[in-house]
C-alpha cells in the first residue's frame, strides 16, 4: 500500500497530536458536565424527585458521552502504544480508582430508582458522587504529574519501568492542584447543564455552586500557570531533530529546562489564546451562571475547558510524557507514534466515522431537547432513571 | 505454590474478561431480539409487541449497564496490565479496538438511552431505528473485538521492525479479513443469540406455569424458538473450528481439545470419552470413533490433523530458527544504521525473523535464548502445548450443550407452529432450567479459545510470559481484590434486580389491544 505515503509521517503525527487533544477535550466536555453532574448531585438535589430530576437530566446521554473516554483509550492505544502503555501501567493504582469509580457509575443510574427505600437510593446517590469525583480528580492529578515528568525508564528492549514507588508519590502538591482544578472544571460545568435543563431549586443551587466553581476554576488554573512557570521545570530536545523518524524514544537526548515548557508561547505567541480562553471561558461561566443564561453558560465553560486542556497540550509540545528519572526515555510526538500506515488507516477512520458521530449525536440531543419534566418521571416508573 | 506477577496478571484478566462475558452474550442476542419484537409492532400496529419490546428492554438495560461497566476495564487492562505487549503490538491490535469505539461502540451507548427514553419523544419508526441502531451498535462492536482477539490467534498483515522493537502493520486488510477473526465473528454472535433466545424462552415458560401474561410469553416463546434454532444451528455448523487449521498453534489447540497425541491417517478418529494425561502424554480410557474428527475438523476424507507430538516437533524446528533471529536482530541492532547491517545477518534475519517469537519461549529457562541447551529448547517446545485435560473436557462440555439447544429450540419450535406451547408442564420446566446453561458454554467456548492459546499471548509472535507489566505482584494482587470485591457485590444486585423485574412482569398497557385482553379484565385492573 502506498497510499498512506500521501500525507507525510511527520504531519501525521501532528494531526495525530491533535487529534488525542480533540479526543481528550471531547471527552471532558461531553463526559464532564455528567461528572460535574454526579458530583453536583448530593448537594443540588434534596428530595427524591429532585435527585431523580437531576439524573434524568443526564440519564438519556450519560452512556453516550462516556464513550468518549473508551474511543480516547482506543485512540492512544492505537495512535500512541508507548503513551498508552507507559501511563496506564505507571499510574496503575490510579487507573485502578478511576475504573473503580468509573463501574459504579452506570450501575448507579441505572440501578438506583429500580427499588424504593431511602437507603438503597441514598447510597446509590452517593457512589454517584464518588463515581464522579474520583475519576475527576485522578485524571487531573496525573496531568498535575506528567507536566512535572514521571518516573519511569525503557530499557533496550522498549520494556517499561515505572520507578515511582507508592500511590502517594503522585498526591503530590502540583498534582493535588490540578486534582482539584479538574474538580472544579466539571463541576462548572455540569452546573451550566443542570441550568439548562432544570429549574426551581436545582436550577438554583447548580448556579450557586456552579458560580463558585468557576471561580475556583479561574484561580486554581492562573495559580496552576504560576506555579509551572516558577516552581516545575521543563523538557527540551537537545539532539538533532528527527520528525519522521521510526518510533524508538531512545534514539534522542533530552535535558530537563527551567522555563522549557513556556518556550512555545514565545516562539508562537498565538499559542497564548489556549491559556486565554481557559481564562476567559471560566469568567464568562461565572458571570452567565449568575445572570441566568442558560445556553451560553454550557458554552462558556466549554470554552473554558477547551482552552485549559490546550494549554497544557501546548505547553508540552513536542513532549506528551515526559520521564524524571531517564530524560532520554520521554515520550515525544515524534518518537511515540504508531506506524506512518496505521496513523494514516486510523485518520481515515476517523474522517469516517467522526462526522457520522457528531450527525446522530446532534439528532439525539435534539430529541431530547428541553427542561426535564417532572410529571414524566413520576408517570413512569420503569424507564425513567 | 507462589503466584508470581505473570500468574496473577492472568488471574486478573481471566476473572474480569470471563465476567465481562457474562454480560456481552445477552445483550448481542436481546438487542436482535428487541429489533425484531419492535418491528412486528410497527408493521401490524399491535400494542402487545409494543409492550414485549418494553418488558424485554427492562432486562436488557439491566444486563447491558454491567456490560459497559465491565467493559472499560477490558480495554484499559491491556495498558495497565500488559504494557509490553500493549507496545509490542498496538500498532496493530489498538486499530480495531479504536475503530470499534469509532464505528460501532458510539452508535450503541448514543441510541440505548434513547430506546430507553425516547418512547413518547419519537415516532414509531423513529423509534424502531434506534433500536435497530442499538442491535447493529452491539453486533458490529463484537466484529472488530474479535478482528483484535484474532489477531492474537492468528498474526496475519504485520511484520517486525527492528528499529521500533515491535510489530507494525504491513497489510491492514489481511488483518480485517483474517479467516481466524471471521470464525470467530460468527460463532460468538451466534452463541449471544442463542444465549439470549435461551433467556427469553426460559423467562417466558416461567410466566406459562405461573399463568401470567399468557399472551407476552406465547409471542416471546415463538419469536426465542425460532431465532434461537437458527442461531444454534448456525454456532455448532459454522463452529469455531473452520478457523482452527489456518495456524500452527490453532493445530496445537485443536489436538488439545481432541486429545489427540499421534498424527492418524485421515480422516482421524474422535475420541467420545477419555482422560487425557499431560504427564503420561497420552489419553487414558479412550473411546473413540472411527473418522468423525477428520470429517469435523477438515471438512474433507484426506486432509490430515496433526497430533501434539508432531506439533512439538515442529515447535522445536521453530525455536531453533527462532534462535538465529534472536542472534540476527542483536547484530542488527549493534550495527546502529541500516547501512552497516553485514548483508549475511541482513538475510538471516529475513529467513528465520517470522519465528523470532519462538526464541523468547526460551526465557523462561535462559536470559540469552542464544545459550540454550538442547534439553532447554526441548523443553521449551513442550510448553508450547496447553492444558490437555482442560481443553478436552471444556471444549466436550461446550459442544454437548451446543446439541442440547438445537434440541430445545427446536421442540419448542415445533411446538410453537403446532399451538401446543401450554400443552406440556414438564416441556416449559426444561425450558426454565435451562436459562443458565448459555451461560456455562459461552465462558468455557472463552477457556477454550483464550486458554487453548497458551504459552503465546500472540500465536508465534509474543509469549505470555514476556508480555506483562513491570509491576509488583502485591500490587496485582490489590486490584484483584478489589475487583473481585465489587464484581461480587454487583453481580448479586444485578441478579436480584433482575429477578425482581421477571416477577414483576410486564407493566400494564395504557392502551391494551381490545381482542387480546377481555374489556372485563381491563375494567378489573
Amino acid at each position: 500500500m502506498i497510499l498512506h505515503t500521501l500525507i507525510d509521517y511527520d504531519v501525521l503525527r501532528v494531526i495525530w497530536w491533535l487529534l488525542l487533544g480533540v479526543l481528550l477535550i471531547g471527552f471532558a466536555v461531553m463526559d464532564g458536565f455528567d461528572l460535574g453532574t454526579d458530583i453536583l448531585l448530593p448537594f443540588v438535589a434534596q428530595t427524591d424527585l429532585e435527585r431523580r430530576v437531576v439524573i434524568n437530566a443526564i440519564g438519556p446521554t450519560w452512556e453516550g458521552n462516556q464513550v468518549w473516554l473508551i474511543l480516547g483509550g482506543g485512540a492512544i492505544f492505537a495512535a500512541w502504544p508507548p503513551l498508552y502503555a507507559v501511563s496506564f501501567s505507571g499510574f496503575y493504582l490510579a487507573m485502578f480508582a478511576i475504573l473503580f469509580a468509573l463501574i459504579l457509575r452506570p450501575v448507579g443510574f441505572k440501578y438506583r430508582s429500580k427499588r424504593e427505600g431511602s437507603v438503597w437510593r441514598t447510597a446509590w446517590d452517593w457512589a454517584l458522587f464518588v463515581g464522579g469525583l474520583v475519576p475527576a480528580l485522578v485524571m487531573g492529578v496525573a496531568v498535575g504529574n506528567v507536566l512535572q515528568g514521571v518516573p519511569f525508564h525503557l530499557n533496550d528492549d522498549l520494556r517499561i519501568f515505572y520507578d515511582g514507588t507508592t500511590l502517594f508519590e503522585l498526591l503530590n502538591p502540583y498534582g493535588l492542584l490540578c486534582g482539584l482544578l479538574s474538580v472544579a472544571m466539571v463541576v462548572m460545568h455540569g452546573a451550566g447543564w443542570l441550568a439548562l435543563k432544570t429549574q426551581g431549586n436545582v436550577d438554583r443551587r447548580a448556579r450557586a455552586i456552579g458560580s463558585y466553581a468557576a471561580l475556583a476554576t479561574l484561580v486554581l488554573f492562573v495559580l496552576g500557570g504560576l506555579w509551572l512557570y516558577f516552581g516545575v521545570d521543563g523538557y527540551r530536545i537537545t539532539s538533532a531533530l528527527v520528525a519522521d523518524g521510526p518510533s524508538n524514544p531512545l534514539a534522542k537526548t533530552v535535558a530537563v529546562a527551567p522555563g522549557a515548557w513556556f518556550a512555545n508561547y514565545a516562539a508562537h505567541p498565538w499559542m497564548m489564546a489556549g491559556p486565554a480562553l481557559g481564562i476567559l471561558g471560566a469568567l464568562a461561566s461565572l458571570i452567565l451562571l449568575r445572570t441566568r443564561a442558560e445556553f451560553t453558560a454550557l458554552l462558556a465553560s466549554t470554552v473554558s475547558i477547551f482552552g485549559i486542556i490546550s494549554t497544557v497540550g501546548l505547553s508540552m509540545f513536542p513532549f506528551i510524557l515526559p520521564s524524571t528519572v531517564d530524560p532520554r526515555s520521554s515520550l515525544t510526538v515524534w518518537d511515540a507514534s504508531s506506524s506512518h500506515l496505521t496513523l494514516f488507516i486510523m485518520l481515515v477512520c476517523t474522517v469516517i466515522f467522526m462526522p457520522i458521530i457528531i450527525a446522530y449525536t446532534t439528532w439525539v440531543y435534539r430529541v431530547l431537547w428541553g427542561k426535564v419534566d417532572t410529571a414524566e418521571i413520576q408517570r413512569d416508573n420503569s424507564h425513567a432513571y | 505454590m507462589t503466584l508470581d506477577v505473570v500468574d496473577l496478571s492472568r488471574l486478573q484478566f481471566a476473572m474480569t474478561a470471563l465476567y465481562h462475558f457474562l454480560f456481552v452474550p445477552l445483550t448481542l442476542g436481546l438487542s436482535v431480539l428487541l429489533a425484531i419484537m419492535e418491528t412486528v409492532y410497527v408493521m401490524t400496529g399491535r400494542r402487545i409487541w409494543r409492550q414485549m419490546t418494553k418488558f424485554w428492554g427492562t432486562l436488557f438495560g439491566i444486563n447491558f449497564v454491567l456490560g459497559v461497566a465491565t467493559g472499560i476495564v477490558m480495554e484499559f487492562q491491556f495498558g495497565m496490565n500488559w504494557s509490553y505487549y500493549s507496545h509490542y503490538v498496538g500498532d496493530i491490535f489498538g486499530a480495531p479496538l479504536a475503530i470499534e469505539g469509532l464505528m460501532a461502540f458510539f452508535l450503541e451507548a448514543t441510541f440505548v438511552g434513547l430506546f430507553f427514553f425516547g418512547w413518547d419523544k419519537l415516532s414509531k419508526v423513529g423509534h424502531l431505528v434506534t433500536t435497530w441502531a442499538v442491535a447493529l451498535g452491539s453486533n458490529l462492536s463484537a466484529l472488530w473485538i474479535l478482528v483484535a482477539n484474532g489477531w492474537m490467534q492468528n498474526p496475519t498483515g504485520a511484520a517486525f521492525n527492528p528499529q521500533t522493537m515491535r510489530m507494525e502493520i504491513t497489510d491492514f486488510f489481511e488483518v480485517v479479513t483474517n479467516p481466524v477473526a471471521q470464525a470467530k465473528f460468527v460463532h460468538t454472535v451466534s452463541a449471544g443469540y442463542v444465549t439470549a433466545s435461551v433467556f427469553v424462552l426460559g423467562v417466558a415458560a416461567w410466566y406459562m406455569l405461573k399463568g401470567r401474561h399468557i399472551e407476552l410469553a406465547k409471542r416471546s416463546m415463538t419469536v426465542a424458538a425460532s431465532f434461537g434454532l437458527a442461531a444454534s444451528l448456525s454456532v455448532v455448523v459454522l463452529g469455531d473450528e473452520s478457523g482452527y487449521l489456518t495456524t500452527e498453534h490453532q493445530k496445537m489447540k485443536l489436538a488439545a481439545m481432541e486429545a489427540m497425541w499421534e498424527t492418524e491417517p485421515a480422516p482421524a478418529a474422535f475420541t467420545l470419552f477419555g482422560l487425557p494425561s499431560q504427564t503420561d502424554r497420552e489419553t487414558h480410557f479412550a473411546v473413540r470413533v472411527p473418522w468423525v474428527l477428520g470429517l469435523i475438523a477438515t471438512r474433507s476424507l484426506d486432509t490430515v490433523v496433526p497430533g501434539i507430538n508432531e506439533l512439538v516437533g515442529h515447535a522445536q524446528d521453530r525455536i531453533k530458527s527462532g534462535v538465529i533471529a534472536f542472534d540476527a536482530l542483536q547484530k542488527i541492532r549493534a550495527a546502529g544504521s541500516d547501512a552497516a547491517i553485514p548483508p549475511d545477518v541482513r538475510q538471516a534475519f529475513e529467513d528465520h525473523g517470522t519465528d523470532l517469537g519462538y526464541a523468547l519461549l526460551l526465557k523462561r529457562y535462559v536470559d540469552d535464548p542464544r545459550t540454550a541447551t538442547p534439553e532447554q529448547i526441548a523443553q521449551a517446545a513442550w510448553d508450547t502445548v496447553p492444558s490437555v485435560p482442560t481443553l478436552f473436557w471444556s471444549f466436550r462440555i461446550m459442544v454437548g450443550l451446543g446439541l442440547s439447544f438445537i434440541v430445545l429450540t427446536s421442540v419448542f419450535f415445533f411446538l410453537s407452529a403446532r399451538r401446543m406451547l401450554d400443552r406440556y408442564r414438564p416441556l416449559l420446566w426444561v425450558a426454565v432450567i435451562a436459562i443458565p446453561l448459555p451461560w456455562v458454554a459461552v465462558e468455557l467456548g472463552w477457556v477454550v479459545a483464550e486458554f487453548g492459546r497458551q504459552p503465546w499471548i500472540i500465536e508465534g509472535v509474543l509469549p505470555t510470559a514476556a508480555a506483562v507489566s513491570s509491576l509488583g505482584a502485591a500490587t496485582v494482587l490489590t486490584t484483584i481484590v478489589g475487583f473481585a470485591l465489587i464484581y461480587t457485590v454487583l453481580i448479586i444486585i444485578e441478579m436480584t434486580l433482575m429477578v425482581r423485574a421477571i416477577r414483576q412482569g410486564p407493566e400494564p398497557d395504557d392502551e391494551p389491544d381490545a381482542e387480546l385482553i377481555p374489556a372485563h379484565l381491563v375494567a378489573a385492573e
